[in-house]
C-alpha cells in the first residue's frame, strides 16, 4: 500500500510539473513577446517561484492521498492501525492546484454521434490508478547459477553459467480455478517450463490441471531445478526420462482423492501431446498417456512414508511404429522433529525406472535408480549423498553409475549455496571427477516449499 | 457420448449425495491452521463443531510441512481458520489448491482470515525490502496474543458459524457471551497480576510478542535474531549483551521451538534469565486453551519476576 501511494505521489507530481510546465510555456508564448536579453537573475527568481508553488503542490496532493487512504481504510472495515503515522487533517488544495487538474480522458470525441467511433464506454488503458495493479499475479524470479571444475569428457558443462532465470506468475484466475506460470530463461532461449489451469472446485474430489505441465512420472521429474535436493539431476532421470528437461508437456492431468481411513491416495491420469523427453509423436494421435498412484501415511508426528508407482506410455523416435514404456516406483521416508522443525530433518529418497523402447532391432528393456539421502545439520547447513545407477534407454548394455556428496548453506529462506562433488563412470570407460556448484536465489513474492 | 453422459450423470448423483450427506450432519468439521484458533473455535462452537489443527503450538507456524495428510483434513472441512498475515504463506496454499473443497478457496463460503477483524501492530511503512530480514508486509502475524484480538477473533468465528448453521446461531451466540465474559475476567486477572511490573523491559528470541506485551505494559528492546527469521550472528549477539548490560534487562523470552544455545550464551554472559515461554496454545502442556495460555504465560513471568525483583 505504501508503495503504491508513492507512486500515486510520483505519478500527481509529475502530472503536476508537466501541466505547469505547458501553462508555464504556452502563456510565455501568449503573453510575453519574445525577450532578446533574459535577465538571469529574474530568471532564477521565476524557477524559484515554480519550484516553490511545486512543493506546495505536492504536500497538497500528500494529504489529499493521506486523507483518500484513511477514509478508504474506514470503507473497508480495517481498524487504523495504532502507532501509525498520525494522518493530517484533509487540506484544501491552494487555489493554484485547482487548473492544473489535468481534465480526465476524452472518450466524448468517439462517443459523439457520428463520429464512427464504437459506442458506449471505452475501456481506459494506462490507468495511472495503482489500485488496478492489486489483481497482478505475484511474481518471483529465482536465478540458478552453476559452476564446474574438474574433468567430465562426455557431458562437460561451462565452468560458470546463469543457468536458468525462472520466472513465476502465481494468481487465482476465478472463483473456480487458479493459474501458475513458470517461464524459464536460459542461454537455450526462453521456455514455458510449466504453464498451466488448475481447476479447483470440480465436484467428487477430482482436480484437474490443463496446460504445460511436468508429468507425474516418479517423483525428480515434477520438481524444478531449484528445488532439487542436488545441482543436477539423476543419472537415471537423464538416460531414461530425457535429459535434464525431463517430460513436460501440453495436455491435462485429472487427479482424485480415493477416500479409506488408513492413508492418503491419489490417482492421476494424464493425455499428453506426445512430445516430450523419450517420448515423440509423429502424428496428431500420437498421444502419450500417464498413470499414478500415491500413497502416503504419517507414521508418527514426526515422521512419514510417502510412495507411488507411476506409467508412461508414447511414441518414440524411432518411428512411427514404435513406443516407449517407463514403468517407475517412487519411495520418500521423511523424519522432521515438529518442536525442531527449523534445525533437522532428514529426507531419504529412490527411485526405480524401468523402460522399455522398441526399435528396429527389437524391445529394449533397460533399468535405472538412485538413492539419496539429506540430513539438515543445522539451521542454515544440509549434507547429502546420492548414488546413480542407470543403463541408458536405447541400448541397455551401455551402464552410467555415480555418486555425489552434497553440501548445501542456506543464508536465508531466500537464497542458497550448494557445493557437489560428483563422479560418474560412463559406458563408454570414460571417468569423470567434477565439482559442481550453485547460487539459487529468490526475489520477489513469497513461494510455497514444494513437499 | 452415452457413456460421458453416464459418467456425468453418476458425478452429479455422487456430488449430490454428498452434499446431502454435509447438510445432514449436524457438526460443522472446522480445521485452523494453529491451535490457537482452534481452541477459540471450541470455545464459540462448542458440540456444534468439530475442529482440529493442522499446526501444533509447539511448531514454529511460518514452518509447517504441507503433509499430504493435511489435505485430507481439508478436504472433509467446511470451514477453514487462518491467522493470515502472510504466516502460513509457505504451506498453506499448495494445501488449500489440493484440497478438492470448493468452500475453502480463498474468497469461499469456508474459508475465515482471523487477521481481518484483529488489531494488527508492527505494519511497515516506508520501503520494505527482504534485506530487513523475513518481514511481513501487511503487519505482525503473531496478533492473537492480545486478548483484545482473541475475543475479535471469536466474533468473527461467532459470525462464521452463525451463517454456516443459522439454525444454531443463538447457540454460538450464547457461547460467545460466555468466553467474552470468562476472558474479562482473565485479562483483569493478568493485568492485575502483571500491573506492578509495568514497563519492565525484556528482550525476546523473535519477534512474536509485541500484542502481549503492547497488551500488559510490557517493553521489549531487543531481538536474539539479528533480524526477522535470520538466525543469531556472533556480532549482533555481542551487541544484544551489552545492551542487556546497559540496560539491566532481566529475561529473555524464547519460543519453544528455538535453540537455547545462543539465549544460554546471553545469560550466562548478563545474568539475565532464559524463559522459555509458549506464543501459542499446545506450546506446553499446561497451556491447553486460550485463556490457559495466558494465565499459564502471565504466571510464569510474574513468578520469575517477583524472585528476580524481589517484589
Amino acid at each position: 500500500m505504501h508503495e503504491t501511494s508513492t507512486r500515486c505521489v510520483r505519478w500527481c507530481a509529475l502530472t503536476a510539473v508537466c501541466a505547469v510546465f505547458f501553462a508555464g510555456s504556452a502563456a510565455a508564448q501568449q503573453s510575453t513577446p519574445p525577450l532578446p536579453q533574459v535577465d538571469p537573475q529574474q530568471l532564477r527568481q521565476e524557477v524559484d517561484k515554480l519550484r516553490q508553488e511545486l512543493l506546495a503542490l505536492r504536500d497538497a496532493y500528500e494529504q489529499r492521498l493521506a486523507a483518500l487512504e484513511l477514509r478508504l481504510a474506514s470503507v473497508s472495515g480495517t481498524p487504523p492501525v495504532a502507532g501509525a503515522v498520525a494522518v493530517p487533517p484533509p487540506v484544501t488544495a491552494p487555489p493554484q492546484a485547482a487548473p492544473v487538474a489535468p481534465p480526465t480522458d476524452a472518450p466524448v470525441a468517439s462517443t459523439v454521434p457520428g463520429a464512427g467511433g464504437p459506442q458506449g464506454a471505452l475501456p481506459v488503458y494506462g490507468n495511472p490508478s495503482a489500485m488496478s495493479k492489486i489483481f497482478n499475479p505475484d511474481i518471483a524470479v529465482i536465478g540458478n547459477f552453476l559452476g564446474a571444475v574438474g574433468k567430465n569428457d562426455i557431458a562437460p558443462a561451462p565452468v560458470f553459467e546463469m543457468g536458468e532465470a525462472e520466472a513465476t506468475f502465481q494468481a487465482v484466475v476465478d472463483p473456480y480455478a487458479r493459474a501458475d506460470f513458470f517461464l524459464a530463461f536460459s542461454p537455450e532461449g526462453v521456455e514455458i517450463e510449466e504453464g498451466f489451469l488448475t481447476l479447483t472446485s470440480l465436484p467428487g474430489g477430482l482436480l484437474a490441471k490443463v496446460g504445460k505441465i511436468k508429468q507425474q512420472v516418479g517423483k525428480v521429474n515434477t520438481f524444478h531445478a531449484h528445488s532439487l535436493p542436488w545441482t543436477d539431476r539423476p543419472l537415471a532421470n537423464v538416460n531414461l526420462l530425457g535429459g535434464e528437461e525431463g517430460l513436460a508437456d501440453s495436455g491435462i492431468s485429472v487427479s482424485r482423492l480415493i477416500p479409506n481411513s488408513l492413508l492418503f491416495l491419489e490417482a492421476t491420469g494424464e493425455l499428453y501431446q506426445g512430445n516430450s523427453g523419450v517420448f515423440q509423436s509423429h502424428t496428431r494421435s500420437d498421444v502419450s498417456w500417464v498413470g499414478r498412484v500415491r500413497g502416503y501415511r504419517d507414521i508418527t508426528e514426526a515422521t512419514n512414508l510417502d510412495v507411488g508407482a507411476s506409467i508412461a506410455r508414447g511414441h518414440n523416435d524411432a518411428g512411427p511404429d514404435f513406443t516407449t514404456r517407463v514403468f517407475a516406483v517412487d519411495a520418500i521416508l521423511r523424519y522432521r522433529p515438529l518442536q525442531r522443525a527449523i534445525y533437522r530433518r532428514f529426507i531419504g529418497r529412490t527411485e526405480l525406472f524401468w523402460s522399455d523402447r522398441e526399435q528396429e532391432d527389437g524391445t529394449v528393456p533397460a533399468f535405472g535408480m538412485y538413492v539419496s539421502g539429506d540430513y539438515q545439520f543445522a539451521r542454515r547447513w544440509f549434507a547429502g549423498a546420492r548414488y546413480d545407477w542407470s543403463e541408458r534407454a536405447y541400448d541397455a548394455t551401455l551402464k552410467d553409475k555415480g555418486g555425489s556428496l552434497m553440501l548445501t548453506f542456506w543464508p536465508s529462506e531466500f537464497s542458497q549455496v550448494r557445493g557437489q562433488y560428483r563422479r560418474v563412470n560412463f559406458a563408454e570407460g570414460v571417468r569423470s571427477n567434477e565439482l559442481l556448484f550453485q547460487f539459487l536465489f529468490s526475489i520477489g513474492a513469497h513461494g510455497a516449499h514444494v513437499f | 457420448m452415452v457413456r460421458i453422459m453416464k459418467t456425468t450423470t453418476i458425478v452429479a448423483v455422487v456430488a449430490l449425495a454428498m452434499a446431502i450427506a454435509t447438510t445432514a450432519t449436524a457438526q460443522v468439521k472446522v480445521v485452523t491452521t494453529t491451535q490457537d484458533l482452534a481452541s477459540l473455535v471450541a470455545e464459540v462452537g462448542g458440540d456444534k463443531v468439530k475442529v482440529e489443527s493442522l499446526a501444533r503450538g509447539y511448531q514454529d507456524p511460518h514452518f509447517v510441512e504441507a503433509k499430504p495428510s493435511f489435505v485430507l483434513r481439508l478436504h472433509s472441512a467446511d470451514l477453514l481458520v487462518v491467522v493470515g498475515r502472510e504466516l502460513e504463506l509457505a504451506w498453506l496454499p499448495p494445501l488449500i489448491t489440493q484440497s478438492r473443497n470448493p468452500k475453502l478457496q480463498p474468497g469461499g463460503a469456508g474459508h475465515l482470515d482471523a487477521s481481518q477483524t484483529a488489531r494488527i501492530l508492527d505494519v511497515p511503512t516506508g520501503q520494505i525490502t527482504r534485506a530487513m530480514g523475513d518481514v511481513h508486509p501487511s503487519g505482525n502475524p503473531h496478533y492473537w496474543l492480545d486478548p483484545g484480538n482473541g475475543r475479535r477473533i471469536a466474533k468473527a468465528i461467532e459470525g462464521k458459524l452463525a451463517q454456516l448453521r443459522p439454525a444454531d446461531s443463538a447457540y454460538f451466540a450464547q457461547r460467545y457471551a460466555d468466553f467474552d465474559r470468562r476472558l474479562t475476567e482473565g485479562e483483569r486477572r493478568w493485568k492485575a497480576a502483571l500491573a506492578p511490573f509495568q514497563g519492565t523491559r525484556i528482550v525476546t528470541y523473535h519477534r512474536s510478542w509485541t500484542n502481549f506485551t503492547d497488551a500488559f505494559g510490557l517493553a521489549v528492546v531487543g531481538y536474539v535474531e539479528p533480524k526477522p527469521g535470520i538466525p543469531p550472528s556472533p556480532a549482533h549477539t555481542l551487541t544484544m549483551i551489552q545492551e542487556i548490560k546497559r540496560q539491566g534487562i532481566q529475561v529473555i523470552l524464547v519460543e519453544p521451538y528455538f535453540d537455547l544455545k545462543t539465549p544460554n550464551a546471553i545469560a550466562r554472559d548478563t545474568g539475565a534469565k532464559v524463559l522459555v515461554m509458549p506464543p501459542s496454545v499446545g506450546g506446553v502442556k499446561d497451556a491447553s486453551d486460550y485463556i490457559r495460555l495466558f494465565d499459564y504465560n502471565t504466571n510464569l513471568l510474574v513468578t520469575t519476576l517477583k524472585s528476580l525483583t524481589g517484589r
